[in-house]
């Protein structure tokens, strides 16, 4: 019987719903290692997050210190150490988002534990399944050890539900050394859109929309539908888009019930980030594009045309609904 | 400034996985660098440079852990100009990130490097782990995922800007610090070492490729065998892949004529407008 942590990383409101999946998978898992979930938050000034993990964890620890303010992966790995050897966990989980990919290896070596990424399924106690070679290939992992580290696809699991409140407890938080590590700044992309790993619908753009002001049109569909702007990274190296727009094996994976690849031909590494959605749109001018192998949907018409003529088609159903 | 650079060999992703049986043929792979590996190399040359073309300064060692056949892609990132190279004789695949990094954990206490520049993912196993892990073994600063580096002049600090979710994170570690760089960091300006080179400096938005002159130095320079067992670690993989599989198909969808019809399917059929 041993518990599993969960890492949840939260704001001034609460927990991220980026966390949520984390804790379903870490509700699978604790059922297989006969235990419960307790979930982690590290930060300052974390009581309104600490008040939300309860509602999906029987068990809270909050690491809460003004030296914890900044996601420091060297800071914040020995909390997740020290909450996993407090628990006397047999696993620590979290979301793959940019923080989780940063700290939970350094947890994992802090804990002398091995560690599966992007974990898609809880197979049993010890053992996962995780896409590999940009997708195009399942691996089942198994992991010895005492304790197990993983970090979770976020669109592999529905987000979690609230239930009855957790027990909170708070940490003392010991000694912290950044190591002459610090945070100088974040300068983030403001978006009032829906983030791209949760969004309902995403519109991609590539190396064929030419320049970032062609981008204009794709945000106008991207809003009609109330989705997410995406792109490929040819569309953020050449500086169209922000580069945090990017969708692929190396940039944000995203499963929306509805995406758009417009100008986007549909190399392995972009098709690992989005081939889990469940419909698929490509928009190309050239008929042998790969893009159009995935497609439910495939259009071979240039944007130009086919783009505005979209937008008043869905505005006229919009009218007519 | 020494720095060591980290390469594994990756099978051409272009081409078609084989798979059968639970299993992945590779036998008939055609192996090239991990391609945030060159990365990783283009980006530790930059900071030993003053500018393009310009002197060296320091010294690159690269690092591979796998077979002896691994030598042919050290071979070429001493071509792009690496000053030596060390092949610790290992089965890769059998190996998980944690022995990875332990493995290299022991290189680094040998080599003392003030910097690990690591790609941030194989594109094989696409697990984004080991440069962490490695961080953590040390006890050092880790920065990942790097969009740019400069080095501060006195060589005791870098500044790096960081791809994460919400925008981009600008951080300084001190050194010996761990390092893995993300795809912008071939940017023009995106590497620089303040000591050897101006902020004017611009770089190709590219890696390099070996020059003929650099073929013909690579053949002079050293590669240097390491037997596992020699370093003295544990590299038992805690993470074991059983078995693969290929990934559910997609089938193959339909064409559509127009916008309208287009319009009318995700409306009538697919449901998603
Ligand atoms: C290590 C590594 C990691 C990578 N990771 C990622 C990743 O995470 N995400 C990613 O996207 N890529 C990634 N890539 C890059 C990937 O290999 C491709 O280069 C990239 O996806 C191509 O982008 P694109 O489709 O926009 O451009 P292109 O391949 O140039 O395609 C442009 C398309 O636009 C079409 N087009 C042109 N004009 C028009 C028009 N007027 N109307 C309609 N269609 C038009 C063309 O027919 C063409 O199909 C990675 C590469 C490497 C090496
Ligand atoms: N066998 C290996 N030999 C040398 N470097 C490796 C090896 N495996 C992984 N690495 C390095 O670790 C980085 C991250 O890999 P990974 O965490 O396995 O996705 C890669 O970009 C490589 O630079």
């Amino acid at each position: 019987m041993a518990d599993v942590v969960v890492f949840c990383e939260s704001d001034d409101k609460g927990i991220r719903s980026s966390s949520l999946p984390a804790l379903t998978a870490g509700a699978a898992l604790a059922k297989q290692l006969g235990g419960g979930v307790c979930a982690v938050v590290i930060g300052s000034g974390t009581g309104a997050a600490a008040a939300d993990a309860a509602k999906y964890a029987a068990r809270v620890l909050t690491y809460d210190d003004a030296r914890l303010a900044a996601p420091l992966a060297e800071t914040w790995a020995p909390q997740l150490a020290d909450a996993v050897k407090r628990v006397g966990a047999g696993a620590l989980l979290g979301t793959a988002t940019s923080t989780g990919k940063d700290v939970l290896p350094r947890a994992a070596a802090l804990l002398g534990a091995g560690m599966a990424s992007d974990i898609t399924a809880v197979v049993a106690a010890n053992r996962f399944r995780r896409p590999a070679y940009a997708g195009n290939a399942i691996e089942e992992v198994e992991i010895s050890g005492p304790v197990l580290v993983a970090s979770v696809r976020q669109t592999a699991f529905p987000p979690a539900t609230p239930g009855a409140a957790g027990a909170i407890e708070a940490v003392a938080v010991a000694a912290v050394d950044a190591l002459g590590a610090e945070l100088v700044g974040l300068h983030e992309t403001k978006s009032t859109r829906p983030d791209l790993g949760e969004a309902k619908v995403v519109v991609s753009g590539g190396r064929g929309m030419r320049a970032g002001e062609n981008f204009k049109i794709l945000e106008e569909l991207t809003d009609l539908l109330g989705g997410a702007l995406g792109a490929s990274r040819a569309a953020c190296d050449a500086g169209m888009v922000p580069n945090d727009l990017q969708v692929g094996q190396t940039g944000k994976v995203v499963a929306p019930q509805l995406y758009i690849a417009v100008a986007i031909s549909g190399a392995i590494q972009h098709l690992a980030g989005m081939k889990g959605s469940k419909v698929i749109v490509a928009i190309n001018k050239d008929p042998e594009a790969p893009i159009f192998q995935v497609a439910d949907y495939g259009l071979v018409d240039t944007w130009e045309k086919a783009v505005p003529a979209l937008i008043a088609g869905i505005k006229k159903l919009k009218a007519s609904g | 400034m020494k720095i060591l650079v980290t390469c594994k060999r990756v099978p051409n992703p272009e081409h078609k996985l084989k798979l059968a049986g639970g299993q992945i043929d590779l036998s008939t792979a055609s192996w090239q660098l991990n391609p945030f590996d060159e990365y990783a190399v283009e980006t530790a040359l930059r900071l030993t440079e003053k500018g393009k073309g310009g002197e060296r300064s320091g010294e690159v060692v690269a690092v591979a852990i796998g077979p002896k056949e691994v030598a042919q892609q050290l071979r070429g990132v001493l071509a792009m100009g690496a000053d030596r190279a060390i092949l610790i004789g290992g089965d890769d695949a059998a190996l998980d990130a944690t022995a990875v990094a332990r493995v290299l954990a022991a290189l680094v206490a040998r080599e003392k490097p003030d910097l690990v520049v690591l790609g941030k993912q194989t594109v094989d196993g696409d697990s984004n782990q080991v440069g962490q892990i490695l961080a953590g073994l040390l006890g050092w600063p880790q920065a990942t995922f790097l969009a740019s580096i400069h080095l501060a002049a006195d060589g005791k600090s870098a500044t790096v800007t960081r791809e994460v979710d919400a925008g981009v994170e600008e951080k300084r570690v001190r050194l010996p610090a761990v390092v893995t760089v993300d795809l912008r960091i071939i940017g023009k300006k995106a590497v620089r070492n303040e000591a050897l080179a101006s902020a004017e400096t611009e770089w190709e938005e590219t890696q390099r490729y070996a020059s003929l002159k650099g073929i013909m130095a690579a053949k002079k320079k050293e590669i240097k065998d390491v037997a596992l067992a020699e370093l003295g670690v544990d590299a038992t993989a805690a993470m074991k892949v059983k078995s693969y599989e290929a990934p559910p198909v997609r089938k193959a969808g339909a064409r559509v004529a127009s916008v309208d019809e287009l319009v009318a399917k995700l409306h009538d059929e697919a449901k998603v407008i």
